[in-house]
């Protein structure tokens, strides 16, 4: 591995990104800190879609797919906040660890 | 194929990309006020645009800013602020698990980087040079040619998760002031 920058820089790069979205995902308690390591984990995987549609010669194929990831994370924000305020309303807190009730 | 190994410009650029998008990834994660890591999230998407626009992404890298920085980010600060007692100034989270979830983490990290490194990834002839146009009229072609069937179902889905967002994050009105 050289300094220059090739495609594997890329998915280094992607994956330490992907390790703290992954890390957020588990051992965070607020729920919105989870969305948050989710957006991570979402951005990383676009890295390595583009860096391969640009070094694996998919040319747009890799974008295509990455918008798709795009318009899908914003459909599971709007959802995954409202499901947020829900349980705020419902329990008075987001910490993911005291919601543990299914029905009261 | 000569290798030449001067950096270039777009060189430095990645690597200020990538340490950008990492350093504020780890205060997204680590930081203990949820306000701060909200904020650093946006650093760590503008890093993420930066690193489209050196993958001759452009368009992808104007819609990253649009949604991400300009919706989703947006909406994240709405949900700190609705969901937290501002008032209060505990705005504070904890951890849990730590040890078992960094070890997890460590694991996956390394397995990763193992693959990535060790893999002898096919490399297209050609792509080490930058595309000189603009990315957007291809991309414009291919979602009303090859890609119009998941352009119309993301159009779909979009209205659904809309519709649902609004149905379940409005207050439940009593029944007595309807019907």
């Amino acid at each position: 591995m050289t300094l220059q920058v090739s495609l594997t820089h890329y998915l280094i790069a992607s994956a330490i990104l992907f390790s703290f979205g992954l890390f957020a995902v588990m051992a965070r308690r607020n729920a919105i800190m989870v969305l948050m390591g989710i957006e991570l984990i979402l951005n990383s995987a676009n890295i390595n879609f583009i860096a391969f549609a640009r070094y694996g010669g998919l040319h747009l194929d890799g974008q295509m797919v990455a918008i798709f990831v795009i318009i899908l994370a914003a459909c599971e924000a709007a959802v995954a906040l409202a499901i947020v305020l829900n349980i705020y309303q419902q329990f008075n807190t987001v910490n993911v660890d005291e919601v543990d009730t299914l029905k009261d | 194929m000569t290798p030449d190994t001067t950096l270039q410009l777009t060189d430095y650029l990645f690597y200020f990309f990538a340490l950008l998008a990492i350093l504020s990834g780890g205060v997204v994660v680590f930081s203990r006020n949820i306000v701060h890591s909200a904020f650093s999230l946006m650093f760590t998407l503008f890093a993420v645009a930066g690193l489209y626009v050196l993958l001759n992404a452009d368009f992808l890298a104007v819609t990253q800013i649009l949604v991400y920085v300009g919706g989703i980010l947006v909406l994240i600060l709405f949900g700190v602020m609705l969901t937290n007692k501002i008032v209060d100034v505990q705005i504070k989270t904890g951890s849990i698990h730590i040890l078992p979830a960094s070890i997890i983490t460590a694991i996956i990290a390394g397995a990763l980087c193992g693959v990535f490194t060790l893999t002898d990834w096919f490399i297209a002839p050609g792509a080490n040079v930058a595309a000189a146009k603009s990315t957007a009229p291809h991309i414009g072609e291919a979602l009303i040619t090859n890609y119009v069937l998941p352009f119309e179902v993301a159009s779909v889905v979009l209205l659904v998760a809309m519709i649902g967002a609004a149905m379940i994050a409005r207050r439940e009105q009593k029944p007595a002031a309807h019907s």
